[in-house]
């Protein structure tokens, strides 16, 4: 029971994890000489790397803001689990951590989604995704498979 | 010690009149601009020396992505001149107020080559050393959104969402509680008034029944002569011989 639970939460822990580095560092298209989105582009001159601060479509804003809310919504369901761990009665479901878990996983969803179909907008076709944006599409089955986990398991004593 | 604390004060009255402090220039961060309007780049310094007569300011352009910077603006000797031969030829307006310790350029009609990083030099004789401040030029077709207002908007839609749902349904719950809860006093209610009545008449007709509840507390006088299964009559009786014994 015990290496269960540690499994479902270092589950959770990696998707958050996931989340975290997807959104922070801004990696999300690589070129040769410059990684661009979501909030800087940085370019690798002579000297060394300078950063500019990135674009402000309207695009690139609904993708930030989808993956912030990601992780607000993960960080919640964790703290959700922990409660319902000691509030639940024996039987019952993790439905409200699952709840928030899915959400999570679908604001990452919707995000990466936005982000493939509207980057040709602003990104020349030289350049190819970075591996900020592989993330973000890993951390989505992560997150969705936890939240089922939550959904389906049962507190037992 | 006495020496030393007047040595100090010396010192300190020597450094106090004379501001060691260098003057600061301020201009903007960023300007936006639409194509072929006029923009304002402000520039204005504090100094600790009143705004002497032979205040300078100048301006200089540096293109976006070149190193090189050129001078597109001087003020100086109460003369302003501006530039007559570089990219800003008959387009710089001096609409500043050096009395005011105001040295703001008007570029006009604006061109995508003029995206770049304008610096403002100003300097008021003797007070000349400081730091030139920049201001970059940005000219769009259209003036896009703002960084991180759509951002915030649909963060904080969201989550207003949710922390609505979460008030609704603690509401309906709390409501749907008090329903019940006033419910089942008025039934409650009925009941009790019910088994108080009978409970007292079980009382009244068992009274020679030992109570589980201790009696009254009596003064000590009394508490030898009083047992627990007496009755109240009895009680009082006692309680007048014993009075009138005394």
């Amino acid at each position: 029971m015990l290496l269960l639970l540690l499994g479902i939460v270092l589950l959770h822990i990696a998707g958050l994890v996931l989340l975290f580095v997807s959104t922070i560092v801004s990696v999300w298209i690589s070129g040769e000489t410059s990684t661009s989105d979501l909030w800087q582009n940085c370019s690798t001159i002579s000297v060394g790397s300078h950063c500019d601060p990135g674009s402000a479509g309207e695009w690139i804003q609904a993708v930030q803001a989808l993956m912030i809310l990601s992780i607000i919504f993960s960080c919640l369901s964790l703290l959700l689990f922990f409660c319902q761990l000691f509030t639940l009665q024996k039987g019952g479901r993790f439905f409200l951590t699952g709840t928030f878990q899915i959400l999570a996983s679908l604001f990452v969803m919707s995000g990466a989604i936005i982000y493939t179909l509207m980057s040709p907008q602003w990104v020349p076709d030289t350049e190819a995704f970075g591996y900020s944006y592989i993330l973000a599409w890993v951390a989505f089955p992560l997150a969705l498979i936890s939240g089922l986990i939550y959904v389906i398991l049962r507190k037992r004593e | 010690m006495l020496t030393f604390v007047a040595l100090a004060s010396l010192l300190l009255l020597g450094i106090v009149p004379e501001q060691t402090e260098a003057i600061s220039i301020y201009t903007g961060w960023e300007r936006h601009a639409l194509l072929g309007s006029d923009v304002r780049l402000s520039c204005s310094f504090f100094s600790w020396r009143g705004t002497s007569d032979d205040v300078t300011f100048s301006w200089t352009y540096r293109p976006d992505g070149s190193r090189d910077s050129i001078s597109i603006f001087h003020y100086t000797s109460g003369q302003a001149y501006v530039d007559n031969k570089g990219p800003f030829r008959d387009r710089v307006e001096f609409v500043g107020n050096p009395g005011k310790r105001d040295g703001s350029i008007l570029i006009k009609n604006l061109d995508y080559n003029d995206n770049g990083t304008f610096t403002c030099d100003a300097k008021n004789p003797p007070d000349i050393v400081g730091r030139p401040s920049s201001v970059r030029l940005l000219v769009f077709e259209t003036v896009p959104i703002q960084a991180g207002v759509i951002t915030g908007a649909i963060i904080g839609v969201v989550l207003g969402l949710l922390v609505l749902i979460v008030v609704i349904y603690y509401l309906m719950r709390f409501l749907v509680a008090r329903r019940v809860f006033s419910l089942s006093v008025s039934k409650h209610g009925k009941k009790k008034r019910e088994g108080t009545q009978a409970r007292q008449a079980s009382s009244l007709l068992s009274s020679r029944k030992p109570s589980p509840l201790p009696p009254p507390p009596l003064p000590p006088l009394l508490i030898r002569s009083i047992t627990p299964s007496q009755t109240t009559t009895h009680a009082t009786a006692r309680v007048l011989s014993h009075a009138g014994a005394k």
